[in-house]
This record gives C-alpha cells, structure tokens and sequence, in this order.
C-alpha cells in the first residue's frame, strides 16, 4: 500500500510484451538513428495533412507493437491513447480502423506515461488481460496549431524546444516479459507561474519535482537506487533547473538523471535550441531506445516520469500561467 | 518544493539563456542592409528610366513583396529570417511572408475557411491598426489645414 495519494504500488505488475516507435527523418538523423522500426519521410510522408501524417505514424506504432508482441489487434482489450492535437485526432483518426475499444488521453507532453500508467492500472486489476499505450505527436502539426506557420519567418529564443515527430506504442498485459512495471504515479497539477510559451522546461520542472520526491518518499529510496531516472521532455533548460531543485529537495540526482528531449535530439548538430519535446518524444525514446536496452539487461530499474505543460493557446494569449504535470512509471528488468 | 513564486522566477532566469545579441545584432544589421540596398537598386533603376517620383516606391515595395512570396513559397524566406531576425522582419518583406505563411499552410483547409480565412492571422493586427492609425494622422492634418497651417 501507499501512503502518498497518486502512487500505486501494482499488486500484479504487468508485463510489456511489445514495443515500437516510429518517427520522421529529423529524428532518424539524430543519436537514435536505425532505432526506430518505421521513419516517415518529409513532413507528410505522401498524406495529403500532417495531422493525417500524425495518424498514420500512430496506427504504425501501434500496429507493430502489436505484431511484436506476436498478437493481433484483437487480442487487445483496450487501448489508452493520446496525441498533443485538438480534440486528439491524430489519435482518433489514427487507431480508427484497429477496432480496439478506445479511450483517449490527454496529458500533453504526459501523454505516454499517462497511457501507461491506466493501462497499468486495468491490467494489473484482473479487469483486462491486454491493453496497450499509444502516442504520437507531429512537429508540423503542432506548430501550426500552437504556434506559427512553417514558412513564417521567425526566430526561436534558446530556451524553446523542438516538437518530436514520432509516435511509441507499448502493449501490456498478463504473462512473462523481461519487463515489468511495478509502481504508477499521478501526479498533480503544478503551477508556478511561468508564462513564456517558449521555456516549457522551466515550466514543467516543478511538476517532475514533485511528483519524483512524493514517489521517493513512499518508497523510501534515493535516486541512486535507480539505474536511470528518465524525464520526458524538460530539455536543456528544464533538466538544469529539475537538478537544482532536486538538490534543494534533498535527493540529488546523482548523475542518474537523462532527458528524451536531450536523448532524440543532438542539440549540437542539429537546430533543437533546448532540445526535443512533444509527448511524442517521450514516447519515441522509451519505445527505440530505453525499453530495447532494458529488454537486453542494462539498465534493469527506470524510473519514467514524462511531463506535461497543460496549457493552450487560448489560455496563452488570455494571460495565463502554465501549469505542469508530471506521471510517473517505475518499470524493472529481469 | 518550498519556494516562492518569485524566487523560481529568478531561478528559471539564471537557468535560461539569453539571445546571443552580438551575433543576432549584427547578421540583422546585415541582411536588413542587403534587403534595403536591392530595393535601392530597383528605385534607382526606375527613377533612370524616368518613372514619376510617386511611383517609385509603389513599385519597389510591390518587387519585395514579390520576391517575399515567391521566396515563402519555395520554403527559403524563413530560412533566411531564421539567421536575419528583424533584417528580415522589419522591411515590408516580413509582413509579405506573414500574409503568405499562412495562406499556404492552411490551404489543406480549402480556399475559404482555409486560405482566405487563415491569411491575416499574422498581418491581421498590422493592418487593422495602421488602418486606424492612418485615419487619426488625417483626421489631424484635416484639422491643421483647417486652421490655416501647413506640414
């Protein structure tokens, strides 16, 4: 049992018995080149939108999750799935013709944590014997609906973060796997007055903050009993400033602590300024890199905690702050 | 996390780097030049030719508008914007872009709740206020004239 609210301690942890990321050539290009089991070229692939681009990405990913957990579409009881779009249609569109009882999530750039952290939760119960996690996101896509046209001409401060296109899918269920995840957490709605749309990181770090010390506390352990802490997309700037509190907090990191916006993107090379973002990242750099390398043995205990920033731009230009929120899943090798 | 507002403020400012402004300053400075010096290339030309001096400037804002567009199209212009910064933004080749940017992405949307509709989401406030603007700035020379005086 826990004794903090938001975290559940799985009493039947599920297994992963499938996983699979897809994304465009941008990420191809970068350190998880020939990771990814699908890339889709330029901005639409041959789709006559880049929201159907985006659908098409997720049916992919979900589709070979499946086929590599040797299952068929039909043996999933239930999906959990999301995207960053308005009313989630890169998602709707995109498992619309899978015929998997549905329910969709939004969580922002949470997104994938959050699908597994319900899926977890179902399976686990009894109440379902499979369910699988998809998400995507679409840099074109997003920026038209929350920033600027593509051929606009401006220019991005350092802090902004560039929008992922890839979409990662996991299938979970009952059964043997050399995965598990033992423990979920929800986390709460964090707001610490940030406004600028352009330094997400700072936005969502006091979220990761919080909801990574709450699980700590419950458990009783510091981040060096962990192989790897891996944040969802806080990027250069949002990974310093999660450092730095989490010292204030009385757990330092301890050199235990990677980003997926840092990890898809090399922020050298190429032009990501703070580096990736979109719950796509997250979703992409679990699926290609962090649950194959587990699946191999190393590093055997992670803790996921992907973060979301809950705002729109209707909230943006009525003068709101950005709130963050932070889910949070502990996944364990064999 | 026990931490004011405010003192997260300054934390997030010291963790948050700034524009690079000796290099943004200068290749503004640059590009902005080189847009001015073609139009200055095109107004000579015209006025050689012996076109009216009124003319003139119509017809070299028309040229970069022009250029802007085609340049927008082919996916060049915000590459250059994106090294130029204001060089690009601030002569009438930013507000050009800002018309056709979005003219083309919401094309998929179709020509009239896409295109038409989605043109000025960018240029929109620019035209609306230089439209009120111009209005106020008459309305005063109206009065001045009025009086007897003279700009």
């Amino acid at each position: 049992m826990s004794l903090k609210r938001g975290i559940i301690h799985l009493k039947n942890p599920p297994s992963i018995l499938g996983f699979s990321a897809v994304a465009g050539d941008m990420e191809q290009s970068g350190p998880l080149s020939g990771k990814f089991d699908k890339v889709f070229k330029g901005d639409m692939d041959g789709e006559k939108s880049f929201e159907k681009a985006e659908s098409k990405m997720q049916l992919c990913a979900a589709e070979k999750a499946i086929e590599k957990a040797n299952l068929n579409p039909e043996d999933i009881e239930i999906a959990f799935a999301g995207d960053l779009l308005n009313q989630c249609i890169g998602t709707n569109y995109g498992l619309r013709e899978l015929g998997i009882p549905f329910a969709g999530v939004y969580g922002a750039c949470s997104t994938m944590a959050e699908s597994i952290v319900i899926s977890s939760v179902f399976v686990s119960s009894g109440q379902v014997e499979r369910a699988i996690a998809v998400t995507s996101s679409h840099f074109c896509a997003s920026e038209r609906q929350f920033r600027f046209p593509l051929e606009y001409g401006g220019q991005r401060p350092p802090t902004a973060q560039w929008t992922a296109t890839a979409a990662g899918a996991v299938v979970l269920g009952k059964g043997q796997s050399k995965i598990k995840i033992k423990s979920v957490g929800v986390g709460r709605i964090i707001d610490y007055k940030i406004k600028d749309m352009n330094n997400m990181g700072a936005a969502m770090a006091p979220a990761a903050v919080d909801t990574i010390v709450k699980f700590l506390e419950d458990t009783n352990t510091t981040p060096k009993d962990y192989d790897l802490i891996l944040t969802g997309d806080l990027g250069q700037v949002g990974s310093s400033i999660l450092s730095e509190l989490m010292d204030m907090e009385g757990y330092p990191l301890e050199g235990r602590h990677s980003d997926c916006g840092m990890l898809l993107f090399d922020r050298k090379k190429q032009d990501v300024h703070a580096g990736g973002s979109g719950c796509g990242c997250s979703a992409a750099v679990l699926c290609a890199d962090v649950l194959d390398r587990m699946s191999k043995g190393n590093p055997k205990k992670v803790l996921f905690i992907a973060t979301g920033a809950l705002m729109s731009p209707t909230s943006n230009q009525q003068g709101e702050s950005i709130p963050g929120v932070a889910h949070l899943v502990l996944l364990e090798g064999e | 996390m026990d931490m004011s507002y405010e003192e997260y403020g300054k934390l997030v400012k010291k963790a948050s780097k700034g524009t690079k402004m000796y290099k943004t300053i200068p290749s503004a400075f640059l590009v902005g030049g080189i847009i001015c010096t073609i139009g200055e290339v095109f107004r000579l030309w015209f006025v050689n030719m012996g076109m009216e001096k009124d003319h003139v400037g119509m017809w070299v804002s028309t040229i970069l508008i022009f250029i802007t567009a085609v340049l927008t199209g082919f996916g060049i212009f915000h590459k250059i914007a994106k090294f130029g910064g204001a060089g690009t933004f601030v002569p009438i080749t930013g507000f050009a872009n800002s018309v056709v940017s979005p003219a083309l992405e919401f094309k998929v949307e179709g020509f009239v709740l896409g295109v038409s509709s989605k043109m000025f989401i960018i240029a929109g406030p620019v035209i609306v206020y230089g439209t009120i603007a111009s209005i106020a700035a008459g309305i005063v020379f109206y009065i001045i004239t009025l009086c007897g005086g003279t700009i």
